[in-house]
């Protein structure tokens, strides 16, 4: 099964989607929210890994020993981390505001916006 | 709709989605397969330039420009966050509440230990930053140690210091100016590693603090008006 | 170098802004971001004239095709005219807002500014990770920008909703990108493109298949198709009413050039795009039938943004230059009466404290310039000739009469006639009614708490509330309309060459790559058929028809008396805004089910 880290990775988003679906409160949403894209981490990872391979970091070690992982998949990732913690930051702050608005995080008792 | 009908409408798109996915990744090479052309590239190139973290000449040299995009989420977030938890309407800050929050009964390990890690987590944080294009570690990275390091005062319990420690609006220029410095080095001199990584470095510290900063004025300091809730 | 400095130039004066913002006085802010966004403006003009002759592409930091790596940034005909379209959009937004939010430093304009820079590098960059990235900085200062207001309860709420949904979708797309990767080692549009092209034997397996799927997901969610597109009227309602100028002026169309540009330049011919054609068909007639049930004009607004959207995602999907040039039309069209209309809209909200139809009813008599922009408004969305919509129309309706899409002119009329009706229903009651008779449940408004919008009144934008309207916010509106108006009248040659240029792979990959412009054989785009012409009258006798009955059928209902008919009208209209909950899950729940579909309708068996 060679392709199992993969399908992990799609697991994960699915699992994540799940919990926005069925939450019932909104600061869940959001880490639920995290899930989905730890899901995209571990596919970039898994894409990028490379058996009996190293970290591409050439300060101890010469340049032609040991293969080395994809470091391209890993600043993506980086870059990844690094979006998602400021979004999930941004939507935890709107979901501070929502419950001293509305006085409730839960998506049941919103109201609807539509008029 | 109703709870149970979102499910069922859900657990039909999602086996949709899996199918999808999984057919998808069956197609995907081998995991842990020898070829990975972009990688071996960007290693090459990486070691022509002599920098010896791959990831960071990927990051700041190869695709810098992704960073600088990365850079101004990080800019437009924090400025973002300062606008949505700002004090509004009826609300009001309760200046008070800072010392009710202050030197707070703690345990004296905790107090000691708090203080103690403070300069030690900063130099590293300087450290890890430093030393970003050559071995493990970069900006974002340092950045965020620095940015925690400064909130190591409120565990020891000390919210007033803390405060004095990190004055927003100071935080929010600094933040603004290294992301406005990254991106003209960014687009000017694309490669200058170690200058990119230090400039990455104050903009994550900074916003970092400023997030959490706003986070605990909302949390510690805005109260509302009895009955004011609307 | 251009291209670079389009992004660089309002990304250094937003950090300035916001390193400065709070000890510079308003008026300097004010003229910084400005003059900004005019140079933008006059950058991306000048890419435009260059474009055709010249190969606009720009690698970042000194890498290209020689060492096969680096992001290159690039500019084709269409690629520039989006970029000016999104600056001057963004100019009058600003100019717009010059006296608004008066107490929050300078965190508007720099927010403005990001969201410009964002909009241009996505629009420029040739590299999909690149685009996800700022796709990625589009929507979070989209989300600061939605909750700007973030005193009032709908605005969080909206905002958060907008976020996640959005968020979802960038995060099935980055999963794509994920899967091209893999495959071709590739993250540039056309070395991928190239190596895609190489591998498929001209058939694209199951990883094209769930990797195009994937990326199209977070497009057709910023593009609103049906079912991704709840966000979109719980984000516009709320939103500052500059920021819908830009959001549905150019965001949301965003979304179907990513589309557009990932196909040709990427999966040209491994992928069918008949889901697109089928989640874009399905937006035009649900926006435009949600759109006719609104009384709250920004929200009615927006659902046209759905429909009209939803067109622009048919263009595209009818898959050839041709259909292509006409989309290019529509969308510069869409753009400019929309972005009037939001403004027309906003200066309603900031003289009278509402946008709600029934309680402006008769209010906007003293406004002639707002009620001019809301008929013309109207006319120009049935597509009044020679504006931009009447030309889209005409060119993409001749494409797809070749396809043999039969069902294409009937759907863009319906749509059309719907949409325009709901915004003539708007200018007739408005400024030519009469005003009702005052609603004693206005009077309890100012007890402020959860029954605050009951009344459908709302905050206005500016301090204090304006008696009559500076020119300010009166110039940008007409401008955008006049061009709108007008656009119809850019030469077809030009737009039928750079359509051409824009769907031919090989062409990009070697602008891109060997900076050769590519001169495919193109036809020039002719607006000015006899069927785009009497598909106007059509569209306008309809939309007429649509108004004035909905005022009677508004006055009937005053008065009592109900058939059985309008009973099953009001039944199916319940079921449609409880469709539209502004619940979460519900939402996300709908955007899974999309992508099945969308795998369903792309996938060959």
């Amino acid at each position: 099964m060679s392709h199992l880290p993969y399908l992990a990775a799609g697991w994960i988003v699915i699992a994540g989607l799940y919990g926005v679906v069925t939450s019932r409160d909104l600061i869940h949403a959001v880490v639920c929210l995290s899930v989905t894209q730890s899901g995209t981490y571990v596919l970039l990872l898994a894409i990028g890994y490379r058996y009996g391979a190293t970290a591409p970091v050439f300060s101890d070690r010469p340049p032609h020993g040991r293969p080395v992982t994809d470091p391209v998949v890993q600043a993506m990732t980086l870059t990844d981390i690094v979006v998602g913690a400021t979004v999930t930051a941004l939507l935890l702050a709107l979901a501070v505001q929502v419950a001293k608005r509305r006085g409730t995080i839960d998506p049941d008792e919103l109201r609807s916006l539509e008029s | 709709m109703r709870a149970r009908a979102r499910t069922l409408l859900f657990a039909a798109g999602a086996a949709g989605a899996a199918a999808l996915f999984t057919a998808g990744a069956l197609d995907l090479p081998h995991f842990g397969g020898a070829v990975h052309p972009y990688g071996d590239r960007a290693v090459h190139q990486a070691l022509r330039e002599s920098t010896t973290n791959t990831i960071s000449s990927v990051n700041f040299d190869q695709r810098a420009f992704d960073t600088i995009g990365e850079e101004l989420i990080l800019m437009a977030s924090a400025i973002g966050a300062v606008v949505l938890l700002r004090v509004v309407g009826k609300e009001a800050e309760d200046q008070g509440a800072a010392h009710r929050h202050g030197p707070a009964e703690v345990s004296d390990a905790l107090r000691i230990v708090g203080y103690l890690l403070l300069p030690v987590t900063l130099l590293i944080g300087v450290y890890i930053i430093a030393h970003g294009a050559q071995s493990p570690g970069g900006g974002f990275q340092g950045g965020v140690i620095l940015g925690t390091a400064v909130h190591l005062l409120y565990l020891a319990g000390d919210y007033p210091a803390l405060q004095r420690l990190r004055p927003i609006p100071v935080f929010e220029s600094t933040e603004a100016l290294a992301a406005g410095v990254f991106v003209a080095m960014a687009l000017a001199a694309a490669g200058a590693v170690p200058a990119l990584n230090g400039a990455v470095g104050v903009e994550v510290g900074c916003a970092l603090v400023l997030l959490i900063g706003k986070f605990f004025e909302q949390a510690l300091l805005v109260r509302e008006p009895p009955g004011g809730t609307s | 170098m251009i291209l670079q400095l389009t992004v660089a130039v309002p990304v250094l004066v937003a950090a300035l802004l916001a390193t400065a913002g709070r000890w510079l006085p308003r008026l300097a802010v004010d003229v910084a971001a400005v003059l900004a966004v005019a140079a933008v403006a006059a950058l991306a003009a000048l890419t435009l004239t260059r474009a055709p002759h010249h190969a606009q592409v720009s690698w970042l930091g000194g890498w290209g095709p020689a060492t096969d790596v680096g992001i290159p940034l690039v500019a084709d005909p269409f690629a520039a005219g989006l970029a000016l379209i999104t600056a001057l959009l963004t100019l009058a937004a600003l100019l717009f807002s010059w006296r608004f939010f008066t107490e929050i430093q300078a965190i508007f304009h720099t927010l403005m500014l990001l969201f410009l820079a964002a909009m241009v590098a996505y629009v420029y960059t040739g590299d999909l990770f690149d685009a996800f990235v700022f796709f990625e900085l589009m929507s979070v200062v989209a989300f600061a920008l939605t909750g700007y207001r973030s005193e009032e309860p709908s605005t969080v709420h909206g905002a958060l909703n907008f976020g996640i949904i959005q968020s979802i979708g960038a995060y099935l797309t980055l999963a794509g990108i994920a899967l091209v990767y893999a495959r071709t080692g590739q993250l540039g549009l056309a070395t991928a493109g190239r190596a895609l092209a190489g591998t498929g034997g001209g058939h694209g397996d199951a990883l094209v298949t769930a990797a195009f799927v994937l990326i199209c997901t977070g497009y057709l969610v910023k593009a609103s198709a049906v079912p991704f597109h709840f966000w979109l009227a719980d984000a516009h309602a709320v939103a500052p009413t500059p920021v819908c100028v830009l959001f549905s002026g150019i965001m949301v169309p965003l979304g179907v050039y990513g589309i557009a540009r990932t196909y040709w330049a990427t999966f040209a011919g491994l992928v069918p795009l008949r889901a697109i054609a089928v989640l874009g068909a399905a937006a035009a007639l649900l926006g435009a039938v949600m759109c006719v049930l609104q009384h709250h004009i920004k929200r009615l607004l927006a659902y046209s943004t759905i429909s009209h959207v939803g067109l622009l995602l048919v263009g595209v999907a009818a898959h050839g230059p041709g259909a292509l040039a006409g989309t290019a039309y529509y969308l510069a069209g869409h753009a400019g009466v929309k972005g009037a209309l939001f403004l027309a809209a906003g200066a309603l909200l900031n003289r009278h404290e509402t946008v709600d139809e029934h309680e402006l009813r008769g209010r906007g008599r003293g406004m002639p310039v707002t009620g001019a922009t809301f008929l013309l408004g109207a006319l120009g969305l049935a597509g009044l000739p020679p504006s931009g919509l009447f030309a889209g129309h005409a060119v993409t309706e001749h494409a797809a009469e070749e396809l043999g899409w039969w069902w294409f002119t009937p759907l863009a009329v319906v749509a059309s006639a719907l949409t325009a009706g709901a915004v003539l229903r708007v200018w007739l009651g408005v400024f030519r009614g009469t005003p009702a008779e005052e609603d004693p449940a206005r009077d309890g408004r100012d007890h402020g708490g959860q029954d605050h919008r009951e009344g459908g009144h709302e905050d206005p934008e500016t301090r204090p509330t304006l008696r009559t309207l500076p020119w300010t916010m009166v110039t940008p509106g007409l401008a955008l309309l006049i061009a709108a108006l007008l656009a119809g009248l850019i030469p077809g040659g030009p737009v039928g060459a750079a359509a051409a240029m824009f769907t031919d792979r090989d062409g990009y990959a070697g602008l891109v790559l060997d900076g050769r412009v590519p001169h495919p054989h193109s036809t020039p785009a002719d607006p000015w058929t006899a069927s785009g012409v009497a598909g106007f009258l059509v569209t306008v006798l309809l939309a007429a028809l649509i108004a004035v009955y909905a005022v009677r059928r508004r006055a009937s209902e005053r008065t009592g008396g109900e058939g059985v008919l309008a009973r099953a009208a009001a039944a199916a209209a319940g079921r449609l805004h409880a469709l539209h909950s502004g619940h979460i899950g519900d939402y996300a729940a709908w955007l899974t089910a999309g992508v099945a579909v969308l795998a369903l309708l792309t996938a060959r068996f």
